[in-house]
């Protein structure tokens, strides 16, 4: 079977990832691109005698170097061996989207136009002429929906024929006589050196002209830069003379102006536009008084279905583990066997698997906001506040809320970020965020001691998390991160209803990766610490003298200035930074009282065993104190993995640590001293 | 560049009141360079008409109209760019 690559490009929100979704199903995978912190989605589909190999591309607006996932898509025309471009173009929207085709043209891109959102289009009376459109772009212009199946076969079929039958997609495009003249005189010079001749001659003539750094660093290497150089100034003094603009101003405005040309002789507008939905809407969701209320109503909405909806379900599974857990020690008796089973994987484990229906929820929500297009408008909304608070910018919100479900997408998410700096930033103050994996710890300490405020507990601890997070981001600004500052531009696109298969395959693969990522270090943990506890051999499990209980005993003076220096505690610390929900797992190991249940099931059905033990250990202030340690300390190894994957290195990861040990001591160390000199046990 | 086409009134786009449109006149280099090229990708080139939606409910950032679709930024930026009001 022949094998025929297509590259899908085109702006952010114009239906891109659900024609991936549709054209490949669940035949694809996720990873990243080489060397890179960018998603890269790859699937296949068999059509005819052909296997087509399909690369979804980065979201871009343009193929600058104002960005990584710019740089990415560039590369991937220029370098990559692939047989066509599909650029997916919003039929609503057409100037801007054309602008990234112009770019792809100046490359002689083997391309093919997807034009989506037809319907929409059609709505808002526009008189889209293909043929014409098709012919002034020298390329084919296919009709599709993304969301359906209209236009696939023939896009199929465009494919097919683009592959067998390539063609230069340079020749249509036209930039004023000026500009022509002087790209041609740069040609002429940049010609005489083959190896620059890797993409065509008038896109490096162009990129020299725009100042764009990749592409003046590589033209510096070669042996007649300097030859290329003076001539380079030369047609930049010119250009200044004639047109009194910078050559980057110029070279843009002639791609709209191609772009209005064409569009002129294509499209039909109607002389006054109707407001659109999206405008109507708007006008309500950013008003200057309802703005911020409808944002909170949505954030406490996302919450209350995430964690109302998701407890008779994290209740049903908690029943299923208890009842393993009764029918293995019934089967099996007393053994190393049962115990191992029972007190370390159904404990620990157990514990962990009841957060799934919250978890999945936690990203469903998410994905309806984000594919809605509300989340863009929450953006908009809090910028200010995260611009003044945190020095960052309103797209650092989204990470931020995503950080109280798990740090682990959380962290992800800020690739929505252009600046690395900014991205990191981010992730290092994401974990403060208090995510639904310290939730078992809470609900097992609220459920000991605050049964009467529980939801007050609860709620100040998320509060004190996002205030330690605005002052450690202040800290990290005025050290780390001197001097940076983060421009904030962002598109706000129509409203769509989000599609039910994309929403449910963006949470499916977002879900699964944390099972798989949370449920092997979990599961890791668990087992290490069942044989840390059982180990020497003839210990009682996880007694004073097991392994366990020696290094507890050994590092409890260090948290006795915080008020829990007893040797549990600091045992269930240590293996909270392996996962957080893991503390309460150990302490359930700990005081063996697995056979009523696996930890949560005791913790939140208020049974007598796990609480009843912590009480003998904590009092209320103390188990404040606890609770406030374990929000701010180390995040869990599956966030800090994450860190390292995203940031490319150990350090960053490292410095989270360092940041996160300091803050939780120094903040739990005022809070228990504070709560003494205020009268509370 | 012409005077004559200067007719009118002139402001940056941070002085536009809520449904305010003009035309780009200028973009000036005093802001970041990388973030112009940004821009200039997505539409504010000379000659685009650009209307002001909305400022968000906190003062900042812009949300604007163009080319037919919405962009926010701050008015930091803005301040950069001139444009001519249409009457």
């Amino acid at each position: 079977m022949e094998i025929i690559k297509v590259g899908l490009a085109g702006n952010p929100n114009v239906g891109k990832t659900t024609l991936f979704n549709n054209l490949t199903g669940m035949h694809h995978h996720v990873g990243n691109w080489p060397g890179k912190t960018v998603e890269k989605a790859e699937g296949h589909l068999d059509f005819k005698d052909y296997k087509l190999d399909i690369i979804d591309l980065p979201g871009n607006y343009a193929l600058s170097a104002y960005s990584i996932e710019e740089i990415i898509s560039r590369d991937f025309i220029v370098d990559e061996s692939s047989d066509v471009i599909v650029n997916i173009v919003d039929a609503t929207n057409l100037e801007r989207n054309l602008y990234l085709t112009t770019q792809m043209m100046e490359l002689g891109a083997n391309l093919i136009i997807a034009l989506n959102m037809n319907k929409f289009a059609k709505k808002k009376d526009y008189d889209i002429n293909i043929k014409e459109l098709s012919d002034l772009l020298g390329v084919p212009v296919v009709e599709i929906e993304a969301i359906d199946d209209t236009g696939k076969e023939k896009l199929l079929e465009t494919i097919e024929k683009a592959a067998n039958d390539p063609i230069n997609s340079s020749k249509k495009l036209v930039y004023g006589n000026e500009l022509k003249e002087h790209i041609s005189e740069l040609r002429g010079v940049i010609e005489k050196d083959e190896n620059l001749m890797e993409a065509s001659s008038s896109w490096t003539a162009i990129k020299l002209l725009e100042n764009d750094k990749i592409i003046t660093e590589k033209v510096k290497e070669s042996p007649i830069f300097k030859e290329i150089f003076v001539e380079l100034d030369k047609v930049e003094k010119h250009l200044k003379d004639v047109f009194n603009e910078t050559p980057e101003e110029i070279i843009a405005n002639y791609r709209y102006a191609f772009i209005e040309g064409l569009l002129k002789e294509s499209v039909k507008k109607p002389v006054f536009e109707k407001p659109s939905f999206t405008e109507k809407l708007d006008k309500y969701v950013t008003n200057k008084i309802l703005g911020i209320p409808i944002f909170l109503v949505i954030m406490w909405l996302v919450f209350q279905i995430t964690f109302t909806v998701g407890a008779p379900f994290q209740e049903l599974i908690d029943g299923g583990f208890t009842w393993l857990g009764e029918i293995i020690s019934a089967t099996l008796g007393e053994t190393v066997l049962s115990s191992f089973i029972v007190d370390g994987l159904i404990g620990g484990v157990g514990g962990v698997l009841t957060f799934i229906p919250v978890i999945v929820l936690m990203f469903l929500m998410i994905s309806i906001l984000e594919d809605s297009g509300y989340l863009a408008r929450a953006a908009f909304v809090m910028d200010k506040v995260m611009h003044k608070l945190v020095g960052l910018h309103g797209k650092s919100f989204i990470p931020m809320i995503l950080g109280f479900g798990c740090g682990v997408p959380a962290i992800m998410a800020t690739r929505t970020m252009e600046h690395e700096r900014d991205r990191i930033l981010t992730m290092l103050i994401v974990p403060f965020m208090s995510c639904t994996a310290r939730l078992p710890v809470y609900a097992l300490f609220v459920a000991a001691f605050f049964t009467s405020y529980q939801g007050e507990i609860v709620f100040s601890l998320y509060i004190l998390g996002i205030i330690v997070a605005i002052i450690v981001a202040a800290i990290l600004k005025k050290s780390l991160f001197k001097g940076i500052t983060s421009p904030f531009v962002m598109e706000l696109p129509s409203y769509k209803l989000p599609s039910l298969k994309g929403v449910l395959i963006h949470t499916w693969e977002k879900s699964l990766g944390f099972i798989r990522k949370a449920g092997t270090i979990i599961l890791a943990a668990a087992i290490i610490v069942w044989i840390l506890s059982s180990l020497p051999i003839g210990v009682d499990y996880g007694s004073q003298e097991s392994v366990i209980g020696q290094i507890g005993t050994v590092a409890s003076p260090i948290f006795e200035p915080l008020g829990f220096g007893d040797w549990q505690p600091s045992v269930a610390l240590l293996f909270g930074i392996v996962a957080k929900e893991i503390v309460v797992g150990t302490f359930s190991s700990l005081f063996g009282v697995a056979e009523d249940g696996a930890g949560i099931a005791t913790a939140t059905e208020g049974g007598a065993g796990i609480a009843t033990a912590v009480q003998g250990l904590f009092t209320p202030l103390t188990a404040y104190v606890f609770m406030v340690f374990v929000l701010l300390y180390v995040p869990c190894f599956a966030a800090l993995g994450t860190i390292k994957q995203e940031t490319n290195s150990w350090k960053w990861p490292l410095i989270m640590v360092a940041v996160t040990t300091v803050t939780a001591y120094i903040v739990s160390f005022i809070i228990y001293h504070g709560g003494l000199l205020l009268g509370f046990v | 560049m012409n005077e004559e086409k200067f007719q009118g009134t002139v402001k940056t786009l941070d002085e536009l009141k809520n449904g305010e449109e003009g035309t780009i006149i200028s973009y000036n280099n005093e802001g970041d360079a990388n973030l112009k090229r940004h821009l200039l990708d997505m539409g504010f080139v000379k000659g685009s008409k650009i209307m002001l939606e909305k400022v968000a409910p906190l003062g900042d950032p812009l949300k604007l109209r163009l080319k037919g679709y919405s962009i926010c930024f701050r008015k930091n930026e803005a301040k950069n760019i001139k444009v001519q009001i249409l009457d």
